[in-house]
């Protein structure tokens, strides 16, 4: 029982004698209680029910440490207020209402984007200004020191700031996924010829960040034809919005970035799209939302009121329907600053690809805010299989802390959507050898792929 | 000499004429939209018309007229360009009147010297954890080192007359900072203060991309992202034009204290 001697070891041993627990459950039948009473009790039941699973279990250990302690506990591992509050059908009231939000102008961010101008803060009592960062590093460092109170982020950013890798350890939480799809490998004009990845022998490529899907997505490609990420090709870190004019400039010879920045190559006749994203791994997430742990605890009503809003916000950008009224929205240069046609070719699907051809793909980007605890399980493999993870991981513990898909589940039933019931799943790629990842087997996993570091 | 000052001043325009003129002719039309190539001095001047009617529009964190992006990093030049004068001028006083420790000092302020400005940001954002005093430090770090040194130079310079007369005057060493060595030294100081302020205000736009928030370094990146070239040109011209007027400035400040020996 690893679990168990975990927590012992991180609890004080205060005794607590049978006339005291026994009052803890008197108290707890007499007092009158109030349906937030009931709910927030509900909730630390269930995350205790969770992890001691026997109810015998349960009583041993509140025996031994007592009812404040083993709450004060269980907040260390699993974040109970935020919980609780999202659990709450309406928010109570917000502690913090003028809030920050860091973004990366990019497509990704659209329901994080889209909710200033279109009014889904707004709607949960929020007065939410998003500020323009200048690559993912300022995101990371504005999100750190506090001068954002959320973010926009790199699904796979949250894990490595959690652990401390690539940035000082600051335990984050990712409550909803932004978009799954929306990226593409964008190549020179100059190599219209390329057909697979073998092709690519001795390419320079950019990503946006080392701790990125892109990042991954491309590694995962190269090394499923053959070609050794590290070795055989040069993969560069440089800010999305820098990526087109480095393309124009022939400094790159491709990219595996996110929108806008691909079908902007297009439209600046620089470079053309040899491959969605979506043809790696249908449905991969990509960029997400998230905070602070301490933001989430310190201010649970403001986190589930722009839990709520980022929740509505892409749902109601998963509609095809509202894509064209998005792009509007979103183009200016107070956000994307980009040219409204370019942004509405890629929230509709329908798009030139740079080689003479009208492609017609509407879920080309999608907006789905369920973050699967799998999902950070793939990415963790990857950071191991990569070596920017050198240490043993473990991958079920880190997914659980740090992707909220409990709390996005009561955030979706909220605002009366439906939710997977599973908080894990196994997913289908479109491409590779192995081609389903089964979140359950990650060292298998990653064991059996023929290029890696560890 | 009023010949001459004209015949340069007709040279000027006259050279000015030449480069818009092989400037239009060597560009393409931009399409709209579409970046073809360098902008021509048409598109630009149209730009410029735009963005000069309307200076200080705000729409936006992200989207301010440039009369404010101009505001935020004077005021960001100037928070950094003080404390770095105060600093040198304290130190560099110090450092010309005792050429000991001027020995002692010298080696490492001439290896902090040559580092570029831009390269001490990654360690003040990590250190500061705040964006926008890592741009203040950035300026400061950019402008210490010209002043120092010819602050230093000036005043290790003063005529061993001037201070043998203070010493027979018994005068306290306040007086004798500020009515002898300060004044002497005065030339080389403003001379100093001079290049310094070129210094930083190069830094404080290079820096501004880098940090993003609100400033013309900033307005910069966002029309690159963008690929309006237009934007950018004449982004790049209202940083020469500041640049010329703060320098203008020390120019004035330079006459008023320059003496005949």
């Amino acid at each position: 029982m690893s679990r168990w001697d975990n927590i012992k070891s991180s609890g004080e041993q205060s005794p607590v004698t049978e006339k005291q627990q026994g009052s803890l459950e008197l108290n707890s039948a007499t007092k009158p209680k109030s349906v937030e009473n009931l709910l927030e009790g509900a909730v630390e039941k269930a995350v205790n029910h969770a992890i001691f699973g026997s109810e015998l279990a349960r009583r041993e250990f509140l025996r031994l440490v007592g009812a404040g302690t083993a709450s004060a506990i269980l907040n260390s591992i699993f974040p109970l207020n935020p919980a609780k509050a999202l659990a709450q059908e309406k928010t109570g009231p917000i502690e913090k209402k003028e809030l920050k939000i860091g973004f990366i102008p990019i497509t990704c961010a659209t329901p994080i984007i889209m909710a200033e101008p279109m009014g889904f803060y707004k709607k949960h009592s929020l007065d939410v200004q998003v500020y323009k960062a200048s690559g993912w590093a300022m995101i990371r460092d504005m999100s750190i020191n506090a001068e954002t109170d959320a973010t926009h982020m790199l699904t796979p950013m949250p894990l490595a700031i959690s652990m401390g890798i690539g940035a000082q350890a600051v335990p984050y939480v990712m409550p909803a996924v932004e978009n799954i799809n929306g990226q593409a490998i964008t190549l020179h004009v100059k190599h219209k010829g390329v057909k697979e990845a073998k092709d690519m022998k001795g390419f320079k490529f950019c990503v946006p960040f080392d701790y990125s899907m892109h990042n991954f997505l491309l590694r995962y490609y190269l090394a499923e034809g053959g070609i050794d990420p590290d070795k055989d090709v040069q993969i560069r870190v440089v800010p999305p919005p820098e990526m087109v004019a480095n393309l124009k400039a022939g400094n790159v010879d491709g990219y595996l970035a996110p929108d806008p920045f691909n079908q902007r190559a297009v439209y600046e006749d620089a470079g053309f799209i040899f491959m969605l994203s979506k043809e790696i791994w249908p449905g991969h997430p990509c960029c997400a939302f998230a905070a602070r742990k301490d933001f989430a605890e310190k201010n649970p009503n403001t986190f589930q009121a722009l839990f709520k809003s980022i929740v509505e916000a892409t749902q109601y950008a998963h509609q095809a329907s509202n894509r064209k009224e998005i792009a509007a929205a979103i183009a200016p240069r107070n956000f994307l600053n980009q040219p409204v046609e370019v942004v509405e070719q890629v929230l509709t699907g329908v798009f030139p690809d740079g080689l003479g051809n009208n492609k017609n793909v509407p879920d080309r980007i999608d907006f789905d805010p369920f973050p699967y605890h799998s999902m950070a399980i793939w990415i963790l493999t990857q950071m191991k299989r990569w070596g920017y993870i050198k240490q043993d991981v473990n991958y079920t513990k880190i997914a659980q802390e740090v992707y909220l898909a409990a709390g996005c589940r009561e955030v979706m039933k909220s605002l009366g959507y439906k939710a997977p019931a599973q908080n894990s799943t196994k997913h289908q790629f479109a491409l590779g050898k192995n081609k389903l990842f089964d979140p359950d087997a990650p060292e298998n996993y990653i064991r059996a792929f023929a290029i890696r570091r560890s | 000499m009023k010949g001459e000052r004209k015949k340069a001043f007709v040279c000027s325009i006259l050279l000015l004429t030449l480069f818009l003129s092989v400037w239009q002719l060597t560009t393409k039309a931009a399409v709209q939209g579409k970046s073809q190539g360098l902008p021509g001095p048409a598109a630009v001047a149209t730009r410029a018309w735009e963005m000069l009617s309307d200076p200080v529009y705000d729409r936006g964190p992200n989207d301010k007229g440039i009369g404010i992006q101009l505001t935020y990093s004077l005021g960001r030049l100037f928070l950094g360009y003080t404390a770095a004068a105060v600093v040198a001028i304290f130190l560099g006083v110090l450092l010309g009147l005792s050429p000991a420790l001027y020995r002692a000092l010298n080696p490492y302020i001439q290896i902090l010297k040559p580092i570029s400005p831009l390269a001490w940001m990654p360690l003040f954002l990590y250190t500061i954890k705040d964006s926008g005093w890592s741009a203040v430090m950035v300026i400061f770090m950019s402008s210490l080192w010209p002043i120092l040194a010819n602050t230093a130079f000036g005043v290790a310079g003063i005529k061993r007359d001037y201070l043998n007369v203070s010493a027979l005057l018994q005068l306290s060493w306040l007086r004798r900072l500020w009515k002898v060595v300060l004044p002497a030294a005065a030339p080389a100081i403003v001379a100093g203060l001079r290049i310094s302020i070129g210094r930083a205000w190069v830094a404080i736009v290079a820096a501004e991309m880098l940090i993003g928030g609100t400033g013309i370094g900033y307005f910069v990146w966002n029309e690159w992202n963008n690929l309006q070239l237009t934007s950018v040109i004449f982004a790049i011209l209202m940083t020469g034009l500041v640049g010329v007027v703060l320098d203008m400035g020390f120019g004035r400040l330079a006459k008023v204290v320059s003496y005949r020996e």
